[in-house]
Formats: structure tokens, C-alpha cells, sequence
């Protein structure tokens, strides 16, 4: 059991890997969408409902399914660039996740945005600031202040779906601890060790959301 | 179009059965994990601590740790464990345990947990003068929680209660790798052998879709009907 731990840990770095380069485009997509959803044009903001609505109402797995195994099977898909990064395993759990993520984080911060008081933008518009300027200095910070708790949340959930990278080859984690299962038979041992090692992720990453939450309080 | 026809040559038929079977785990889960939280719930809110510690041991467990690894422990272990009760009992054979149940059992444990934090919550936020008011009426400890605080839990309850269910359904999805023929094993074993992956997947996404909408449906009439008078 000892000698199996640094393999789990060496796979622990990928999970991070993964989750970190999925989390950071997903928050791209998530405030692109975010936005779109503001948007009063009907078709914009529908296009920007029905993105969230999909990659929400379906199970992530199915998503990374129609990636990495359907993708593969447009003709066309295979003559372009595109090619090169869909026919990596890793890549295409990297698009799932962070399609999914920003489906989520995109519902975060509408309705971060939508809880920004009015009279907030009103000052800044009667103190002559462009709206441009409102809404990156004053909108967007006060948004993502709003949503840190929400999006610390998604942040965990998001760190336990990467284990479903082990379902496309990937040797994540959880599909280290698998492969150990397979050939050791101590499903209890590994559960105990590999859970460890994500409980301890999900440790930090809570501590490092409240540390977040303390530093841009309006209070201090 | 013609790989969904009923029958022997389309996949239709099969994937309806598989569809049901989706919907028969997660209904079994979600009651697995009621049942779960009513046991895990009035540990929460007791006054002991060491009672407070399983309870949060347990939710603190199953919310950091992924699904798919949950599954994999009562998928390999599952067995070992009920062979090893079974032989206390004087009984040596190799039992197997079937798929349904691991599934059902390993998606329940996850979903109790859920559920447990939805209804400490909503139970905390019941006014306490309802509690009072239940005492005074010289209510017994069953007529006060049958009568007063559950009903009014469950109004509380049923909009994070909704998420579970979602949660839930979509993590049915995970039971796949144990070989279960819901729609995601039934989607694999079909795109395998039609080497048309692109259509059943997106299939696949189409009927989680319907499912997700049609509870949604269903859990707002349950909602209005929770609601009334407020």
C-alpha cells in the first residue's frame, strides 16, 4: 500500500492540472456568457440561456463522451487543425470541463450582476464615469466578490468531476486508484487513500475561497 | 433515424428499456439517500458532539470525494463486504451482488449526503415558535413532528431538494463503468456496434435532457401544492 501512495500522489498533480487549465477557461466562458445573458437582444440572450441549459441538464460524462468519441467521427473535423488538439484525450476533457464549468459559472455571475444594487451604478454614473468603466471597475469586481461562495462550490464540484477524465484513458486520480483496485484488490485501502488525497484538495481550496471571501469583504 | 426503430435491427426498443432502468436507480437512490438523511439529519442537530461528528464525517466524506470513486469502492469492495458479513453467519459461498443494487446503494450514499444538508437546513430555519406553539398545543413528540415540523420542512426542503434529484439523475450516468445498462452502457454498447458514436451520445444528452425537464415539471406542481396559503 505505501508504494502505490507516490503513484496517487504523481496522479494528484494531474488532477490539479486538469482542473486548473479547465477552471481558467471556464471562467472566460462563464463571463462571456454571463454577459450575453445581460444582453436585452431576445436571440443573444436566448442562445446564451440554452448554452447553460444544455451543458447543465446533461451529465458531464455524456458531454465528454460526444467529445472525444463523437467528434472524431465528422470527416470534415479530421482534415482541419482542429484535429490535432481533438484526437488528445487530455484536450478533450480539457473542452468538456471547461464547456460544463462555464455553463455553471456563467448562471454565478448573472445573477452576481443581477443582485449589484442600481444605486451603485447611478453614482458612478453621476460622478461622469463612462460605462465602460462602471461596469469593468465597478460591476465586475462586485460580482465576483458576490459570487466567490457560489463559485468556491463550483470549484470543489469541478475538482470532483475531473475523475471522470479517467473514463477517456486519462490516468487522473481516480483512474490511478482504479487501475490499483483492478490489480491489488484492497478497493478499501486505495478508497481511503485517494479520498484522502482529494479531501485534503478540497481543504485547501475551501480555505483558499474564505481567505478570498475575509481579503474582499465590503467590510474591511 | 432508422438506428432508433423498435425491434430487432434499431436500438429504440432498447434504448427505452435503458431509459427506464435510468429512471428506476435514480428514483431508488434519491429514496436510499432520504432514507440516509433521516438518519444522519437528527445527528446533525443534536446536542451531542461526537453524534455531530459522524454526521459531519459522513457529508464532509461523500462531498469531497469524487463520485466515480465512491462507486469503484462498493463496485470492488462491495461484494468482499457482504461475503465477509455473510461468513459470520456460517455461510462461505461466493456471493455477487448485482449491479442495480450497487449502483442504486453507491449513488444513495452520495445523495443522503445531499439531502442530510438540505434538511438540517430547512429544519433549522423553522421559526421556533412553531416548536412552542406544537409544546403548548401538548403535542407528543411524534404528533410535533409529523403534524407541524415535517410538512412545513418538506415546503422548505423541495426547492433544494429538486437540485438533489438533478444531482442524482445525472450521476446515474457514472453507474455505467459498472456495467448496468442504463442509457449512457446501452449508448457505449450501441455506438460501439453501429461505430456511430456522435448520434447515440448526443441521443443520450437528448433523453437526460427530457428527463431533467419533465422532473422539473413535476417538482413545480409539487412546489405550488407545498406552497399554498403562503
Amino acid at each position: 500500500m505505501i508504494n502505490s501512495f507516490p503513484k496517487l500522489l504523481n496522479a494528484a498533480a494531474i488532477t490539479l492540472k486538469l482542473l486548473s487549465v479547465s477552471l481558467i477557461i471556464g471562467l472566460f466562458i462563464g463571463l462571456l456568457f454571463a454577459i450575453l445573458r445581460l444582453n436585452k437582444n431576445i436571440f443573444i440572450n436566448k442562445f446564451a440561456y440554452g448554452y447553460s441549459y444544455l451543458f447543465r441538464g446533461t451529465p458531464l460524462l455524456v458531454q465528454i463522451f460526444i467529445i472525444y468519441f463523437g467528434l472524431g467521427q465528422i470527416e470534415y473535423l479530421r482534415t482541419t487543425f482542429l484535429w490535432t488538439i481533438l484526437k488528445e484525450p487530455y484536450w478533450c476533457a480539457i473542452i468538456a470541463f471547461a464547456l460544463n464549468t462555464g455553463a455553471y459559472t456563467s448562471e454565478i455571475l448573472r445573477s452576481a450582476f443581477q443582485t449589484i444594487k442600481p444605486g451603485i451604478i447611478e453614482a458612478g454614473k453621476s460622478l461622469g464615469i463612462s460605462s465602460k468603466i462602471i461596469f469593468y471597475k465597478i460591476q465586475i469586481p462586485i460580482a465576483i466578490r458576490q459570487s466567490l461562495p457560489a463559485y468556491g462550490n463550483e470549484i470543489i464540484l469541478m475538482m470532483k468531476g475531473t475523475s471522470l477524465a479517467s473514463t477517456v484513458t486519462l490516468m487522473d486520480l481516480t483512474g490511478v486508484a482504479k487501475y490499483i483496485i483492478s490489480t491489488t484488490f484492497r478497493p478499501v485501502e486505495v478508497f481511503i487513500v485517494a479520498g484522502g488525497i482529494y479531501l485534503f484538495m478540497t481543504f485547501i481550496i475551501h480555505n483558499i475561497i474564505k481567505f478570498l471571501e475575509k481579503k474582499y469583504s465590503f467590510n474591511s | 433515424m432508422e438506428l432508433l426503430t423498435f425491434g430487432d435491427t434499431g436500438w429504440g426498443d432498447e434504448l427505452f428499456y435503458a431509459t427506464l432502468m435510468t429512471i428506476a436507480v435514480a428514483i431508488t437512490a434519491m429514496l436510499i439517500g432520504f432514507f440516509f438523511a433521516l438518519i444522519f439529519t437528527p445527528l446533525k442537530l443534536s446536542k451531542n458532539k461526537f453524534l455531530n461528528l459522524v454526521a459531519n464525517t459522513y457529508t464532509t466524506i461523500i462531498r469531497g470525494v469524487p463520485e466515480l470513486l465512491v462507486i469503484y469502492l462498493f463496485f470492488f469492495g462491495g461484494s468482499a463486504a457482504v461475503m465477509f458479513v455473510a461468513s459470520i453467519f456460517g455461510y462461505g459461498e461466493y456471493i455477487e451482488i448485482n449491479a442495480f443494487i450497487t449502483g442504486a446503494f453507491s449513488i444513495g450514499i452520495i445523495s443522503g449526503a445531499y439531502s442530510t444538508e438540505v434538511f438540517r437546513g430547512a429544519i433549522q430555519s423553522i421559526d421556533k415558535g412553531q416548536f412552542e406553539a406544537a409544546n403548548v398545543l401538548g403535542l407528543g413528540k411524534f404528533g410535533k413532528f409529523f403534524k407541524v415540523i415535517l410538512p412545513q420542512t418538506l415546503r422548505l426542503a423541495l426547492p433544494n431538494l429538486s437540485n438533489v434529484w438533478q444531482i442524482t439523475l445525472k450521476d446515474t450516468s457514472l453507474i455505467s463503468v459498472t456495467g448496468l445498462v442504463e442509457i449512457m452502457r446501452q449508448s457505449y454498447v450501441a455506438a460501439g456496434s453501429t461505430r456511430d458514436p456522435l448520434f447515440f451520445y448526443s441521443f443520450a444528452a437528448v433523453l437526460y435532457l427530457l428527463l431533467t425537464f419533465l422532473s422539473m415539471k413535476l417538482i413545480n406542481r409539487l412546489e405550488a401544492k407545498y406552497s399554498r396559503g403562503y
